[in-house]
């Protein structure tokens, strides 16, 4: 006889909920998430959208990353800046990266922002806001530049400038008070520049340096480290040990493999 | 039968005076009559810089009932003296409480005539201590305040809540206006407090404050504002800014929508 194997169903599982409470009760705490406490931002520009991230991982009150890396890759016209829970950022954006390639094959065009856009919140949607991921969408298309924002739960926004994360505050400020239609690139980028650099300083979740992203007809340039706000340290020495600084006291050759002649191995 | 028990109205029970936890111990605790539970007409942000002449600090005119924007004529901006300004955030009635008081104040310290009159360091010493002995009580004056002032050639311009938390900068936001306002007021204000102009700072509070009113929820267009220079306090009369809708026309639906 047979016993039915289960399958496990998809999704979360919440069977362990009640147990959790109770030893929550007692003292035992879950483990925190690393979170990108985060400030990112997106505006679009004549010909296209410029994305900015700040580049601070934390994990409560820790610096886990200094230098994380939040510009996700969702196709070759088409990035999505992550806040909110690291693991859960990155993994979205890949899942929906393959999901774009494999739809970039099946129709053979170039993927749309507004296709990225419908994956990610129908997946984000499903999962009822238990994914934590905020982020600010990208892209050039047939269409046009185009620029949305996801929240954790599936809703999106359509604007033309907009910030997510805990430094959002900051970055919306400077915002407010400098944007203005139809920028030309440079001044685009000095923009998401400043406003980053406002979250940097004013928010404690974000820190670092500016990661900016450009994309526009038929080309996306990200620059990783754009600009490095706070200044780095020198070192005054080289601390590299010279050649020779530990004396040899003795060797020793053992060989592991005899070498002969023959014949070369048929691998066809 | 409990003799030891002093219930005398319906509100003792829920106080002990000699008891060892500090928060039972309180007069007040439970009698609203005594002690403000909750804030009840409340005012927004209010924000402060120095200049090359003085001070100033800027506040809009709403006093918020909850969600409902009661009172829309509702001066949060009060000079104490000649050379003091205050700005107040929070529960109203706890400034109005407050501006009784100073004034009260001011009128004691005139009486002895000493010629000695209260300046702004003295003023705002003496509303921190106030407040800050309110909340030891559990009864705290519900209220931020941005306290400015211009005395004898120095600016002052300090910053005293509800806690009795202060401080003292070249630059001053309460509530939200922290988070909206003051990396704004950094970049522009921060190491230039001898060098900026009077247009300058104006341009600079009526630019935080439009921020304010497009991303804070319980706030008005109309703001007022107030200087503190070596000729005293000049409080503005109530103005609208200037707000840009634009931006939005071009835009249809949230997501894939088109037309």
């Amino acid at each position: 006889m047979v016993s039915r194997v289960d399958v496990p169903k998809g999704g979360f599982n919440f069977d362990n909920y009640q147990r959790n409470l109770i030893l929550q009760e007692k003292g035992f705490s879950l483990p925190k998430p690393t979170k990108t406490g985060t400030t990112i931002v997106g505006t679009k520009f004549k010909n296209g959208v410029v994305l900015g991230a700040d580049t601070r991982a934390t994990g409560d009150t820790t610096v886990m990353d200094k230098n994380c890396f939040k510009i996700h890759y969702l196709a070759p016209n088409i990035y999505g800046c992550g806040a909110g829970t690291a693991a859960d950022t990155d993994k979205i954006t890949k899942m929906v990266a393959s999901q774009l390639e494999l739809h970039r094959l099946a129709t053979g065009r170039e993927s749309r922002v507004a296709t990225a856009l419908t994956a990610l919140t129908q997946f984000l949607f499903r999962y009822q806001g238990h994914l934590g991921a905020a982020l600010v969408l990208g892209g050039v298309d047939v269409d046009g530049p185009h620029l949305f924002s996801v929240s954790p739960h599936g809703s999106t926004d359509k604007l033309p400038y907009l910030c997510q994360g805990s430094g959002s505050l900051a970055a919306i400020s400077i915002f407010e008070s400098q944007w203005r239609e139809n920028m030309e690139r440079d001044e685009a980028i000095e923009l998401v520049k400043e406003a980053i650099k406002a979250g940097i300083f004013n928010d404690m979740g974000s820190g670092s340096s500016v990661d900016v992203a450009v994309i526009e007809k038929g080309r996306a340039e990200v620059c990783r480290g754009m600009e490095v706000p706070y200044p780095t340290i020198q070192k005054v020495d080289s601390y590299k040990f010279k050649p020779g600084t530990t004396a040899i006291l003795s060797e020793s050759f053992r060989n592991f493999v005899t070498i002969t002649e023959g014949d070369a191995m048929d691998i066809s | 039968m409990d003799r030891f028990s002093g219930n005398f109205d319906r509100f003792s029970d829920l106080f002990n005076p000699y008891d060892s936890n500090p928060t039972n111990a309180n007069h007040a605790i439970g009698d609203f009559t005594k002690c403000t539970r909750k804030p009840l007409v409340m005012g927004s942000t209010v924000l402060g810089l120095e200049y090359q002449d003085g001070v100033m600090i800027a506040a809009d005119t709403l006093g918020s009932w909850g969600q409902l924007a009661r009172y829309r004529n509702e001066s949060r901006i009060y000079p104490v003296g000649n050379f003091t300004v205050l700005g107040a955030a929070g529960d109203m009635s706890d400034f109005q409480h407050t501006k009784h008081m100073l004034d009260s104040l001011m009128i004691k310290e005139y009486y002895t005539n000493d010629d000695h009159v209260l300046s702004t360091p003295h003023i705002y010493e003496y509303l921190s201590r106030v407040l800050y002995h309110r909340r030891s009580k559990l009864d705290p004056l519900w209220n931020t305040y941005v306290v400015g002032g211009y005395n004898n050639g120095e600016r002052f311009l300090g910053y005293v809540d509800l806690l009795g938390t202060t401080y003292q900068s070249s630059i001053v936001a309460t509530g939200l206006g922290a988070y909206f306002a003051q990396p704004i007021l950094r970049n522009a204000v921060e190491g230039r407090e001898g060098i900026l102009t009077e247009a300058e700072a104006i341009e600079i509070l009526n630019t935080c404050m439009k921020i304010l009113f497009y991303r804070e929820c319980k706030t008005l267009n109309r703001i007022q504002r107030a200087k503190v220079t070596a000729d005293g306090v000049e409080i503005s009369e109530p103005y609208a800014l200037p707000t840009e809708w634009s931006f939005g026309e071009g835009i249809r639906g949230f997501g894939t929508q088109t037309q």
